[in-house]
């Protein structure tokens, strides 16, 4: 405690007595905090928070066609046209709970799967690792067009392997019906790995001890996942779920580069982002498309705080 | 212990069929592109075939992949470069001073959606015509970055003990001084990571620049659509030009595994 009071004291006095110093410069280190975050705050405040003011002012005006057209102030029409459109709006929505819980639990269950299996060390674990790795960092829209080979309907690796099995062929992208879930395939294939890293990386900083004496007590392999790992981990898992769950609900490179332009031809896999999108830059709906985009960001922020505060109770 | 050999073959076989669901595809992405078009219809070529690189020379010589090459690059550099210029000094102010509103604000970023960016952005840019240049693709892809360093630089700071920078001012540095030459120097590690993340994200982020960029300013992501026409698709070229995609980040992260990993996980274990 002391010898903090006795630093404390020496770097006043080493600032303040010392006359080499500029002026500007003792300014400088006096003023460091906001001095150093002052360029960050400055790039977030004009690219990040006035554009998303203007997208709130935006959803409220008629804005549409050119960026340059007028666009007048109409209260929260755009609002009431989007919340009661059944047509495009709330499918969107349907599909993008839909793609983010079920990719969710497929990812967090197999993801756990995965992450005890290379839990305790083994030879070949290395390699193991880098195969992991390699689909996490691959570019997503080429991940897209890789899948769009093997499931292409005629001449995909899919339907062939099927085949050997004597079932198929399925229309896997191209079916109305099948599309959504084949997204799904790939979002999981493409990110699992991300929650296996995750929570391998809790498993590891877990220390051994409550898992010897479980094994003293004569705990069973899944006793002691359940009762004591689990548990443990409990919070490694949620981080890995806000992750996953704040990028999952985003998806999407590999939506458009699979179905292309609205999700395809019957928007298929016209997720809220895909459909804000499409507003956005093929229709040059501004306002409507605004008002799309916060409510989904309220639905983001909705969904994060319902996790967060799920969280506390946790820990 | 007669447990442990069943347990040993299910584990080893558990492993090699994640990893080959991990790899296979990937490989089949690679043979397809030294393949002929004829050959990916032929079913009896799946594995057996003669490779070629025609595809190859079509995506480097008449798709003019080696300009969106050295866009993308051009592009997750300066992206880079400058959000670490600008975000490792914040991250340190954040960290030292606590500044945890100014920190939420920066993290946002990750939580908003990229469109409700676009939108405005589209709109100022377009009107200062820029849109299509490398610099509003060069900011825009800083929204990705910016965050990110700032994210993993905080955690690295709060790591890093005090006593070191005030040992440094005991000696007769100047606050930024100790910054400078002593915390600088031991965040290394911790920049390298932010920034070959911050890097592969920006090499393979796709929506900005499918808004942004013009024909000639254009990244790989996009450029792979040019394999894409309406009627039908050049699969030996589009193949290649996912190859050539993404070959170079995947070495990138397989040569800088630790860094990458340790990026990707950072903040996991603080619960």
């Amino acid at each position: 405690m002391s010898a903090t009071t006795t630093t404390t004291a020496r770097t006043t006095e080493s600032l303040t007595t010392s006359t080499s110093t500029p002026g500007w410069a003792r300014w400088a280190n006096q003023h460091r905090k906001w001095l150093f975050a002052a360029p960050a705050m400055v790039f977030v405040a004009l690219l990040i928070v006035f554009p998303v003011a203007w997208t709130v002012y935006l959803s409220l005006t008629d804005a549409e066609g050119s960026v340059r057209a007028e666009s007048s102030f109409i209260g929260f029409a755009n609002y009431l046209d989007v919340l009661s459109d059944t047509e495009r709006f709330w499918p969107a929505v349907l599909r993008t709970v839909v793609f983010t819980s079920g990719v969710l639990l497929v990812e967090v269950v197999l993801g756990m799967a995965i992450a005890l299996l290379l839990w305790r060390p083994f030879k070949g674990e290395k390699w193991v690792r880098v195969a992991v790795l390699l689909p996490l960092v691959a570019t997503p829209v080429a991940v897209g067009m890789m899948w769009r080979l093997i499931f292409d309907p005629n001449i995909g690796m899919a339907n062939r392997v099927l085949g050997w099995f004597g079932l198929g062929p399925w229309p896997w992208l191209a079916g109305e019906h099948s599309a959504l879930p084949t997204t799904m395939f790939i979002d999981i294939w493409q990110w699992t790995p991300m929650v296996v890293l995750i929570l391998l990386a809790g498993l590891t900083s877990l220390s051994d001890e409550p898992q010897e004496a479980a094994l003293i007590d004569g705990a069973t392999a899944w006793q002691r996942f359940r009762h004591v790992t689990l548990p443990l981990l409990m919070p490694t898992v949620l981080v890995a779920v806000l992750l996953r769950g704040i990028d999952a609900l985003k998806t999407f490179d590999i939506l458009y580069a699979t179905k292309g332009k609205g999700g395809g031809s019957f928007h298929e896999v016209e997720t809220l982002n895909v459909y804000a999108y499409g507003l956005s830059f093929d229709y040059n709906e501004y306002g409507v498309s605004s008002a799309v985009l916060i409510i989904f960001f309220l639905i983001i922020i909705g969904s994060m705080w319902a996790l967060t505060s799920r969280r506390k109770d946790v820990a | 212990m007669r447990a442990r050999t069943p347990f040993k073959t299910f584990r080893v076989v558990a492993l090699i069929l994640v990893v080959l669901s991990l790899l296979a595809p990937l490989a089949w992405m690679v043979a397809a592109s030294l393949k002929t078009n004829v050959d990916i219809y032929n079913p009896d070529k799946a594995l057996l075939f003669t490779p070629t690189w025609d595809n190859y020379a079509t995506v480097l010589k008449q798709a003019n992949y080696v300009q969106f090459i050295a866009n993308s690059l051009w592009v997750a550099f300066a992206a880079t470069a400058l959000s670490i210029l600008i975000g490792v000094p914040a991250a340190y102010s954040m960290s030292r001073f606590s500044m945890r509103r100014s920190a939420l604000v920066v993290l946002m970023a990750r939580v908003i959606p990229a469109v409700s960016l676009l939108v405005p952005w589209y709109y100022v840019f377009s009107n200062l015509h820029m849109v299509g240049g490398f610099t509003v693709l060069i900011l825009s892809h800083m929204f990705v970055s910016l965050p990110l360093i700032v994210y993993i630089m905080m955690g690295y700071f709060d790591g890093l003990p005090l006593e070191l920078e005030e040992s440094g001012l005991v000696d007769g540095l100047t606050p930024i001084g100790a910054f400078r030459r002593i915390t600088l120097p031991l965040s290394t590690p911790g920049i390298a990571t932010a920034g070959i993340l911050s890097f592969i994200f920006s090499w393979n982020n796709f929506m900005f620049a499918l808004v942004l960029s013009s024909a000639d300013t254009k990244t790989l992501p996009v450029a792979i659509f040019d394999f894409v026409g309406y009627a039908s698709i050049d699969w030996g070229g589009l193949m290649a030009a996912s190859t050539v995609v993404t070959l170079p980040i995947m070495l990138v992260a397989l040569f800088a595994q630790k860094y990458v990993v340790s990026g990707l996980t950072a903040g996991a274990t603080k619960g």
